[in-house]
């Protein structure tokens, strides 16, 4: 600390008073923000989804692409469904999710998305087999897109309305397919 | 019934920590005595409410009250009672509640103490002190409640503080149980020595705030917490030394200290904690440093609220952090308003904290104390950013990164090697004045010494330039200490005519900080051996063997006799335990039992290892499931830790150093006392 | 003859054999190497848990990828790029850009020490006092004391 050594008694000088009055107003902006992080819980309903793109494992395509890209979806129902072959819950949503895709698949109203989070490519090959699952499905690189949707775990199921805007956040794997229609029904019908 | 009765105790409490804040405010605003001597009491009153409050809560606990949500979510039939009375402080509403019940302990022994001389800090010390309580308590009544009752209504189950309409009380069988990590001896002694370290550094802090806020800046607040500093620090490095034994027997890492961010931010009090209680003594003996005094007790308690904030916030990733709740904007706020608080006060006293004198000599005790604390604060914000830097990341950027052992023990290793080398020459200089030449002369001859003693491990043992350098400095430390140590008795041995032990004893106990400062260090030292041996030279190994099947490593040859799995129902535990034989060059050393326990209730594993300990190493068997577990094979991971109990027993001499140091003596302030309050009845009298 | 050469022959390879099955971990890749580089990397999914002690199904997993990356010929920096790739730069232990990370202390450290020794040069004054000895300071302290005692009668006789 640097203090002038002279008869006469000297307070803090200015500057250092604004240095220390700065420095500590930006740690507890930085606290309080990283709070606010850590109370939010995954995006809600109302939002505006952002771009993204997912990469889709070799064997699945979508449109002739490999890739899959959340703007040139516009004007349909995404539905996107994080999941992971190690996540014992999310296998007791496949069977029907695979289902639902048979049912709303063909109409192309409706795209089905299925994120890899966090996994490993052979486990997610014999998950993917195991269920017959054919909607275009990819590993979430870097987690970014999970990040993006704060997932707090896995199974999550997002549905999107033809605007890009999200609708309805699904915690948890679904109890039955007709829970899943009527999420889906009312977004389709808009 | 009963665990309402403990929410109206609770809310007494509350209600009586706020009354003292207020009347110490008044009665010090409006100069009325008689005021101020009742929030005193109030405060004094505070600890067997408090006392009341947690009795009922481990009443709950012990008998199977599970319609109460705490007593539901960390204790179970199963549990033995010593570990349900310890599962007052295994989760997040008990502990707030236990950290209260410390705090007001020591209020209250705080305000036991005579205050004749320091009328003018007691309203002060009340206020800080209370304000602590009042929030700690506050968010046990309105966020945590450790009361809280099971109720079933149409939408659930859920606990209610307050009975809701249209619900009845919902008993369960059973509780949750204790995570099974937790049920550790280790564990039972962690968290109280921790919260024990970290309430007593308050009240420190409550007679600097004091200090600051009366003006009278000069050592008297220092000379009278000098030995609460000195129990504070003895309880915060006893709390994270028993944290690393314990993550070393219970977690299978086959370490003590994961560089863990809620690690970290119990760590960051210790380190401005340590530099506080050397500081101090330059404000004593010389009037120096004063500003730094009270911006490291501002840091250690700052820090203190900060790292129990981490803990509990969900601010941070990490291993130790409870679950989330409402509680982290709180103490965000209680954050905000004390530190903004101090630093104002500091700013506003500056000029009072003058030094008294000025610093004659750069290698003068005095400006190696300086060079001590800035090598502190140095380690200090290599730790916070090290916290804070994925925090701004992840916020900034979007980016999360983490930040792990390789930086902090890059970043940090020099300057602990600092350290050491000042451990080394400080007690060599002098106060006031010291030159190269006076300094060289009393050093050359220890160092000579250590560097003959690096030579010989250098030819013996190893090459390794960071253990070359980490072991000099160590034989250093230790011979200008003992050496010290030594010259004292010897003195004294030829002075008084006493034989040399008889000299050391009462050499000891005439100066009992100076050499229960030695005795300190030499523990430090030891310490500072167990960790230089296993972090620089721990060897491991891994291998699936079956039955008959050895694995070598580091001279040791472990074989893999047999396992077994069973049972035990009552305290709802499978055992998976496996037999390994040990032999050393051909001679077999006896069996070691690593295992793993699942426990039913939580569905969670435990790796115990079995461990041979000597001084020498440790030999540290784990039963690891890569490969399922049966007698065809099994996977069994090995670490030797070379000289690791060189921590535990530094640890150990570490504790009678600091006793010996904080030991009472007799303070010529109780004789004065005796003869005012027999002066005062004679003076009644006219 | 023949038949003792290829019975001891046949021991031989039988003891060969069985010295092998007791090493059988010699194989490359073993689980040394692969914990060598586990341990530089972080759980994806637990919180702050090397992935060389994390004992989940996932992180089974992982540490399987790392063995089959290894029996590929890949390198440790491929490994660990192959995770921050698949996961995110938070698995590895230290952030892959090292300036950052060591920069902001290493500069407030300097900054602090050049205040410390500006201080320093401001405090010195010119060796005119006699060291203090230890005598000294011990007369010090009984000086303190009965100074102590002094002010404390003086409060008494107010």
């Amino acid at each position: 600390m640097t203090e002038e050594y002279t008869p006469q008694r000297r307070g803090v000088p200015l500057w250092a008073q604004i240095i220390v009055w700065v420095f500590l107003v930006a740690l507890l902006v930085i606290v309080a923000m990283g709070l606010r992080r850590a109370q939010q819980g995954t995006v809600q309903p109302g939002q505006k989804i952002d771009n993204f793109t997912l990469t889709l494992f070799s064997g699945y395509e979508y449109e002739g692409k490999t890739e899959v890209t959340m703007e040139e979806l516009r004007g349909k129902v995404v539905v996107i469904n994080f999941w992971a072959s190690w996540c014992k819950p999310c296998e007791q949503e496949a069977a029907e999710l695979q289902q639902a895709w048979e049912i709303y698949g063909p109409t192309g109203e409706v795209v089905f998305i299925g994120a890899d989070y966090v996994d490993t490519e052979p486990e997610a090959r014999v998950y993917l087999k195991k269920f017959g699952i054919t909607f275009p499905n990819g590993p979430d690189l870097a987690t970014n897109i999970s990040q993006y949707f704060r997932v707090k775990g896995v199974p999550e199921t997002y549905f999107i309305d033809r605007e890009g805007v999200l609708q309805y956040v699904q915690v948890g794997p679904f109890t039955s397919l007709g829970q899943f229609q009527s999420i889906i029904d009312p977004l389709i019908n808009q | 019934m009963i665990a309402d009765f403990g929410f109206g105790v609770l809310v007494v409490s509350f209600l009586v920590t706020l009354y003292s804040v207020f009347a110490a405010i008044y009665g010090e605003v409006k100069k009325s005595a008689a005021m101020v001597e009742s929030a005193r009491r109030a405060m004094l009153l505070t600890w067997p409410l408090l006392t009341l409050t947690a009795g009922t809560l481990i009443y709950l606990l012990v008998n199977n009250h599970y319609e109460v949500q705490f007593v539901y979510e960390v204790t179970s039939r199963s549990m033995p009672t010593y570990l349900k009375v310890t599962a007052w402080w295994g989760g997040q509403a008990g502990s707030l509640l236990f950290w209260s019940w410390l705090m007001s302990a020591f209020a209250s022994l705080v305000t036991l103490r005579n205050w004749d001389r320091d009328r003018e800090f007691l309203p002060w010390v009340i206020v800080v002190a209370c304000v602590t309580m009042a929030f700690f308590i506050g968010m046990n009544v309105f966020f945590e409640n450790p009361f809280a009752q099971l109720y079933q209504t149409f939408d659930g189950i859920n606990p209610f503080t307050f009975q809701p309409a249209d619900s009845i009380l919902f008993t369960p069988q059973d509780g949750r149980g204790l995570n099974p990590l937790l049920r550790h001896p280790g564990m039972v002694i962690h968290p109280p020595m921790l919260y024990l370290g970290f309430v007593s550094f308050v009240i420190p802090y409550a007679f600097a705030m004091a200090a600051l806020i009366t003006g009278r800046t000069d050592d008297r607040w220092i000379r009278i917490t000098r030995r609460w500093t000195l129990w504070a620090w003895l309880f915060l490095t006893f709390g994270l030394v028993l944290g690393g034994r314990w993550a070393y027997d219970v977690l299978g890492w086959g370490g003590y200290w994961g560089w863990d961010p809620v690690e970290i931010a119990a760590f960051m009090p210790w380190l401005t904690g340590t530099a506080f209680l050397h500081s101090v003594m330059i404000q004593e003996k010389r009037g120096m440093m004063k500003h730094w005094n009270m911006l490291l007790i501002i840091l250690t308690y700052d820090l203190v609220i900060f790292g129990t904030f981490l803990t509990r916030s969900g601010v941070l990733s990490s291993v130790h952090a409870f679950a989330q709740s409402a509680i982290g904007p709180l103490f965000f706020g209680f954050i905000g308003i004390t530190l903004i608080t101090s630093v104002a006060l500091i700013i506003y006293r500056w000029a009072a904290l003058k030094s008294e004198t000025e610093m004659t000599s750069m290698l003068s005790r005095e400006a190696l104390f300086l060079l001590n604390n800035l090598l502190f604060m140095s380690i200090l914000v290599v730790c916070f950013w090290g916290v804070i830097y994925p925090l701004i990341s992840e916020l900034f950027t979007g980016e999360k990164v983490t930040v792990g052992p390789p930086f902090y023990e890059r970043a940090t290793g020099p300057l602990w090697a600092a350290l050491l080398f000042l451990m080394g020459i400080a007690p060599l200089s002098a106060w006031g004045h010291s030159t190269v030449k006076t300094l060289g002369r009393a050093l050359w001859k220890p160092v000579v010494v250590a560097i003959a003693i690096t030579i010989a491990i250098y030819v013996y043992f190893t090459n390794n330039i960071y253990a070359l350098i980490g072991f000099f400095l160590v034989a250093l430390v230790l011979l200008v200490t003992i050496y010290e140590y030594w010259r004292g008795a010897y003195a004294r041995q030829r002075s008084q005519g006493e034989n040399i032990f008889v000299a050391f004893w009462n050499l000891t106990g005439r100066n009992r900080r100076r050499y229960g400062g030695y005795i300190i260090h030499l523990s430090i030292m030891l310490m500072a051996i167990g960790i230089l041996g296993i972090e620089l030279f721990q060897k491991e190994t891994q291998g699936t063997v079956t039955a008959g099947d050895s694995i070598d490593i580091a001279g040791y040859t472990v074989t893999y006799r047999e396992v077994a799995s069973w049972d035990d129902t009552p305290k709802g535990v499978n055992y998976t335990r496996a037999v390994v034989d040990v032999y050393q060059n051909g001679i077999y050393l006896g069996e070691l039992h690593p295992r793993k326990d699942f426990y039913f209730d939580s569905q969670q594993n435990m790796t115990i290892p079995g461990n041979r300990s000597t001084m020498k190493d440790d030999l540290y068997v784990l039963l690891v499931d890569w490969q399922p577990i049966s007698a065809d094979g099994a996977t069994l991971k090995i670490y030797v830790n070379p000289l690791v109990n060189w921590l535990w027993m530094g640890s150990l001499l570490f504790i009678i150093g600091i006793t010996i140091a904080a030991w009472p003596d007799k303070d010529p302030e109780h004789v004065t006392v005796r003869a005012d309050r027999q002066l005062k009845q004679t003076s009644a009298a006219d | 003859m023949k038949k003792i050469l290829s019975i001891i022959l046949l021991v031989l390879i039988l003891a060969g054999a069985s010295a092998s099955l007791v090493f059988a971990q010699d194989t490359f890749p073993t689980d040394d190497d692969v914990n060598k580089i586990a341990k530089q990397l972080y759980c994806p999914v637990c919180e702050s848990t090397p992935l060389d002690v994390c004992p989940t199904e996932a992180c089974r997993q992982w540490r399987e990828v790392i063995r089959t990356m290894l029996t590929e010929g890949k390198s440790e920096a491929e490994i660990k790029q192959h995770f921050a790739t698949q996961y995110g730069i938070r698995v590895l232990n230290v952030p892959p850009n090292p300036w950052l990370t060591y920069f902001v202390p290493g500069v407030v450290i300097l900054i602090g020490a050049v205040m410390l020794f500006r201080g320093f040069q401001l405090w010195k004054k010119p060796l005119v006092a006699e060291p203090v000895s230890d005598k000294d300071e011990a007369e010090q302290v009984q000086q303190d004391e009965y100074l102590a005692k002094m002010e404390a009668e003086l409060k008494r006789r107010k």
